[in-house]
C-alpha cells in the first residue's frame, strides 16, 4: 500500500519551520528555539530603536475570516516591528458572505504578492488547509483555527511560564476549564510535554473535557481543589456564554461555584504558583478579580510577550524561505 | 448472439460453484454452466484461463446524482464506473435533486438507464416527500413504478411517531425500508467520530452512540410493527452486536457497510484528509475489527460501495466544511478482495457479499449465474497487482482516500444482459 503519510507540512527538508500551524510534531529544540529567539525581541521596547530591519520590504497578511481585534492587532505590531508592510483582511465581512471560496480568497491575495498569511478561522484545519494550497514561497501562521490549535497563544504562554519558572522539567500545570472547545488548551497540552513538564492536568466537568482526553497526555480532574493542589503554574480558560445554551453547564454561578478561582482555592497550589489566563478573561465566572489583579496573576505580562513571540515566529519561518531560495 | 466463456474458474456462492468451468451465454441469458447445451455454437469466445467468473456486482447503495448536479456525476459517468468495477446491478438512493418521491423520477432514472445500457440501475425511493422526514411518500404509487426499497438516505425522520408510520405504510405493501440510523442531536455539527482523533484535532465528534441509539429505537420499531428493515452502512461495534441479537431473536433486520468502513479508520483522517470525510464516520479499529467480524458471520449480508461522487470543490475546503463521501464504485470489488487477502473472509464469502447477499436481501433473482437467468457476470483477474490513480477514474468523482493505493485482482470483462460492457 502506497503511504499516503507525509512529513509535517510544517517543516522543510532540514526540519526547519516553513509554517506555523500546530504544536504538533515539533522538536523540543525548536520550540526552544522559538523561545529563545523571542527573547532576543523582548528586549527591544527598552531600547532605543524599537524596529530591526528583518523583513523590510516583506509583505505580511493577516487573513481574518474571524473578528479578533486583539490577536490582530499584536500580529499587526510584530510584523510592523520586524519591518513588514502588512495588509489586513476581514474576510467573514467581505469575500465569503459574496459566495467567494476559500481558495479565491487566497489566490486573490497573493495575486499581490504577500509571503506571508496569518491565518484565524472558525474552522478546525483551516491553516492546514491553506498551508497545503499555498504557493511554495508562502508562510502560514496559524493564529487560531475551530478547536485545533492557537500554537503562537500556547508558545507566549511557554515564554511566561520560562519567564517565571527557568526550566519546565520540574512544573505542575493545571488547566482549567473548557478544554473540550479550546484551541488554546490544545496547543498548550502538546507545548508543555514537548518541553519536558512533570504533569499536565486539565479540570472541568465531564461536559467540557474530551472524550478521550488521555490521549493527549493529560491527567484529568474535576474536582478543582485536588486539580491544583501542588501545581506551579494555574492556566484558566475563558468560558463561552453559549455553552449554558448547548446544555454544557447549567449557569455560570454554578459553574463559578466549583470552578471559578479564589484565592482561597488558589491556597492549595504551590505558594509560588503563577496564574494565567489567554484573555479576555470574564471576571466573576472564571476568575474572582481578586486573583486576576492580585500578586500571582501574570495576565498582563502575557499579553506584552505575545509580540516578541509573534516576531520570532514570523522571522524564523521567513528566514527558511529565504534560505532555501524558494521564490516568493 | 451465442457467447462462451471457456478456461474461466467459476465462483458462484448462490449455486454453491466453485471450479473451473465454462459458461454460455445465449443473448441475454445464461444458457449453461458447464458443457454447453445440445447444438449450442459460440459465436464469440472469451478465454478466461486463469481468470474467476463470478456474477455481476449487486450495489445496494450507490448516489447517482441523476437527476441533479452533473458535475458530481451522471447515469452515462457513474454507469461507466459500475462496468469498470465489475458492478451489474445498482441500487440508486433516493437523495437525487429533485428527490425520488415520485414516479416520474423513477421512470425518467429507469429510462436514461435503460438507453445507456451499461448496469441496470434500480431505485430506493423516498421513506418521506421531499426526504423531509415529515410527511409519508405515496408508497403504492411509488412501488408501482418499480422501485425495489424505501430508504431515508441520510436525512433524520422527524420523529418517532413519524418513523412507527411509516414502517407500518411500508410493511403493508411488504416493501423494504432502508434505514441510515444516526440520532441527528447527538451528531450535533461533527464530522469525525468522536475520539482520539476529534480530540486531537479539535474536530466536532459524532459518537458511536449517536448510531446505536438510531439502532435501538430502530429495532424496536420494527418489532412493533412487523416491517422489513435494512440498516444501511453501518459503522460501529454497539450496532453489530444489537444486529446480532435480533437477527437471532427471528426479526426480520439486516445491514450493510461500505466497503471503505472494513478498511480505514478514524486514523485515516488525520491531517485533516477531506477525502476521509465519511457519513457515517471512520471509526475505531475495534468498531472496524467488529465491522469485519459481522461480515465474515454473515451478520452483515451485503458490502456495498456507498457511492457519493462529489465535484473537486465539494473536497477543497477546511475539513468541517468539506461535503463527506467517496467515490466508491471503481474500489467495491478491490476492497472486498483485500479482505480476502487479509483473512477475513473466503473468496467464495467475499464473492457472495457483493452478488447473492445483497441481491437476497432486496428478494431480487440477480447476483448469481443460474441457467435462464440474466447473463450479468464480471470476470477479474485475482492475481493482477494494479494501483488506483485517481485521474483514470471512469466516474466523474475523483474523490477517494484510495488514490496510490495497490490491490490485487482486477476486473477484465464486466457483461451486462450478455453485452459486453466494459474490457480492461
Amino acid at each position: 500500500m502506497a503511504s499516503k503519510r507525509h512529513h509535517n507540512i510544517q517543516l522543510n527538508e532540514q526540519g526547519r519551520l516553513r509554517h506555523f500551524l500546530t504544536i504538533d510534531g515539533l522538536s523540543r529544540d525548536l520550540l526552544t528555539q522559538i523561545l529563545d529567539t523571542a527573547e532576543s525581541f523582548a528586549a527591544l521596547p527598552g531600547r532605543p530603536v524599537k524596529k530591526v530591519p528583518a523583513l523590510r520590504g516583506r509583505i505580511i497578511t493577516n487573513l481574518f475570516f474571524e473578528n479578533s481585534t486583539r490577536t490582530r492587532t499584536t500580529f499587526e505590531l510584530a510584523a510592523k516591528r520586524l519591518s513588514a508592510d502588512v495588509l489586513n483582511f476581514n474576510v467573514s465581512v467581505s469575500a465569503t458572505s459574496k459566495g467567494e471560496t476559500l481558495l479565491d480568497t487566497l489566490r486573490n491575495i497573493e495575486a499581490m504578492h504577500s509571503e506571508m498569511f496569518v491565518v484565524r478561522h472558525n474552522q478546525s484545519g483551516a491553516a492546514h488547509f491553506i498551508a497545503r494550497h499555498a504557493a511554495p514561497g508562502v508562510s502560514v501562521i496559524n493564529a487560531g483555527d475551530g478547536r485545533h490549535a492557537h500554537p503562537t497563544q500556547a508558545m507566549l504562554d511557554m515564554f511566561t511560564i520560562r519567564k517565571y519558572k527557568g526550566d519546565f522539567t520540574p512544573l505542575r500545570v493545571a488547566i482549567v476549564g473548557d478544554i473540550l472547545h479550546s484551541r488554546v488548551a490544545r496547543s498548550q497540552i502538546l507545548a508543555l510535554n514537548t518541553l519536558g513538564v512533570t504533569e499536565v492536568r486539565v479540570v472541568g466537568p465531564r461536559t467540557l473535557i474530551p472524550t478521550d482526553a488521555r490521549v493527549l497526555g493529560v491527567h484529568v480532574y474535576h474536582d478543582l481543589e485536588q486539580g491544583l493542589r501542588d501545581v506551579d503554574v494555574v492556566i484558566m480558560l475563558r468560558l463561552q456564554k453559549e455553552r449554558m445554551a448547548g446544555a454544557l453547564l447549567p449557569s455560570e454561578e454554578e459553574y463559578y461555584r466549583l470552578y471559578g478561582l479564589t484565592n482561597e482555592r488558589l491556597a492549595v497550589a504551590k505558594p509560588d504558583a503563577i496564574v494565567m489566563h489567554p484573555g479576555p478573561m470574564n471576571r466573576g465566572v472564571e476568575m474572582d478579580s481578586e486573583v486576576a489583579d492580585g500578586p500571582r496573576s501574570v495576565i498582563l505580562q502575557q499579553v506584552s510577550y505575545g509580540i516578541a513571540v509573534r516576531m520570532a515566529v514570523m522571522s524564523m519561518c521567513m528566514q527558511t524561505h529565504a534560505e532555501t531560495g524558494e521564490p516568493a | 448472439m451465442n457467447v462462451s466463456i471457456v478456461n474461466g474458474h467459476v465462483i458462484d456462492p448462490a449455486n454453491g460453484i466453485d471450479q473451473q468451468l465454462d459458461v454460455h451465454i445465449h443473448g441475454q441469458q445464461i444458457a449453461a454452466v458447464g458443457s454447453p447445451p445440445e447444438g449450442y455454437e459460440a459465436q464469440e469466445t472469451i478465454d478466461a484461463s486463469g481468470l474467476i467468473v463470478c456474477p455481476g456486482l449487486v450495489d445496494m447503495a450507490a448516489s447517482l446524482r441523476e437527476p441533479g448536479p452533473a458535475a458530481k456525476g451522471t447515469l452515462a459517468s457513474e454507469t461507466r464506473a459500475a462496468a469498470k468495477g465489475g458492478i451489474t446491478t445498482l441500487v440508486c438512493t433516493p437523495d437525487t435533486a429533485p428527490v425520488i418521491d415520485t414516479p416520474a423520477v423513477i421512470e425518467l432514472i429507469h429510462r436514461t438507464a435503460r438507453k445507456l445500457r451499461r448496469a441496470r440501475v434500480l431505485t430506493a425511493a423516498a421513506l418521506t416527500q421531499g426526504l423531509d422526514g415529515q410527511q409519508l411518500s405515496n408508497m403504492a404509487a411509488l412501488k408501482a413504478a418499480g422501485c425495489v426499497a424505501l430508504s431515508n438516505a441520510r436525512e433524520p425522520l422527524a420523529n418517532t411517531l413519524v418513523e412507527r408510520r411509516a414502517l407500518e405504510y411500508a410493511a403493508t405493501f411488504g416493501m423494504t425500508v432502508m434505514l441510515r440510523p444516526e440520532d441527528k442531536h447527538l451528531r450535533a455539527g461533527g464530522c469525525v467520530h468522536e475520539g482520539t482523533v476529534s480530540t486531537r484535532l479539535g474536530l466536532p465528534g459524532i459518537p458511536g452512540a449517536a448510531e446505536t441509539v438510531a439502532v435501538a429505537r430502530d429495532l424496536a420499531l420494527a418489532e412493533h410493527t412487523g416491517a422489513r428493515v435494512h440498516f444501511r452502512a453501518l459503522s460501529s461495534a454497539g450496532s453489530t452486536r444489537m444486529l446480532r441479537e435480533a437477527q437471532a431473536a427471528k426479526l426480520a433486520v439486516s445491514a450493510d457497510v461500505a466497503a471503505h468502513q472494513l478498511h480505514l479508520t478514524e486514523m485515516d483522517v488525520e491531517d485533516f484528509d477531506a477525502n476521509c470525510h465519511t457519513s457515517p464516520p471512520l471509526r475505531t479499529l475495534a468498531d472496524r475489527d467488529a465491522l469485519r467480524q459481522a461480515v465474515a458471520d454473515g451478520t452483515i449480508a451485503a458490502i456495498c460501495s456507498d457511492h457519493q461522487p462529489h465535484e473537486p470543490d465539494a473536497k477543497e475546503a477546511p475539513y468541517p466544511e468539506t461535503q463527506p463521501g467517496i467515490s466508491g464504485l471503481e474500489t467495491l470489488l478491490a476492497l472486498t478482495l483485500r479482505l480476502v487477502d487479509e483473512g477475513v473472509l473466503s473468496l467464495s464469502e467475499a464473492i457472495a457479499r457483493v452478488t447473492c447477499g445483497p441481491s437476497d436481501l432486496l428478494d431480487l433473482p440477480y447476483g448469481r449465474l443460474t441457467v435462464g437467468g440474466t447473463a450479468d457476470i464480471c470476470i477479474f483477474d485475482p492475481q493482477a497487482h494494479w494501483t488506483l490513480d485517481v485521474a483514470d477514474m471512469a466516474s466523474e468523482g475523483q474523490n477517494t482516500p484510495f488514490g496510490g493505493w495497490e490491490f490485487r485482482g482486477v476486473v477484465t470483462h464486466t457483461l451486462f444482459n450478455g453485452r459486453l460492457v466494459y474490457r480492461r
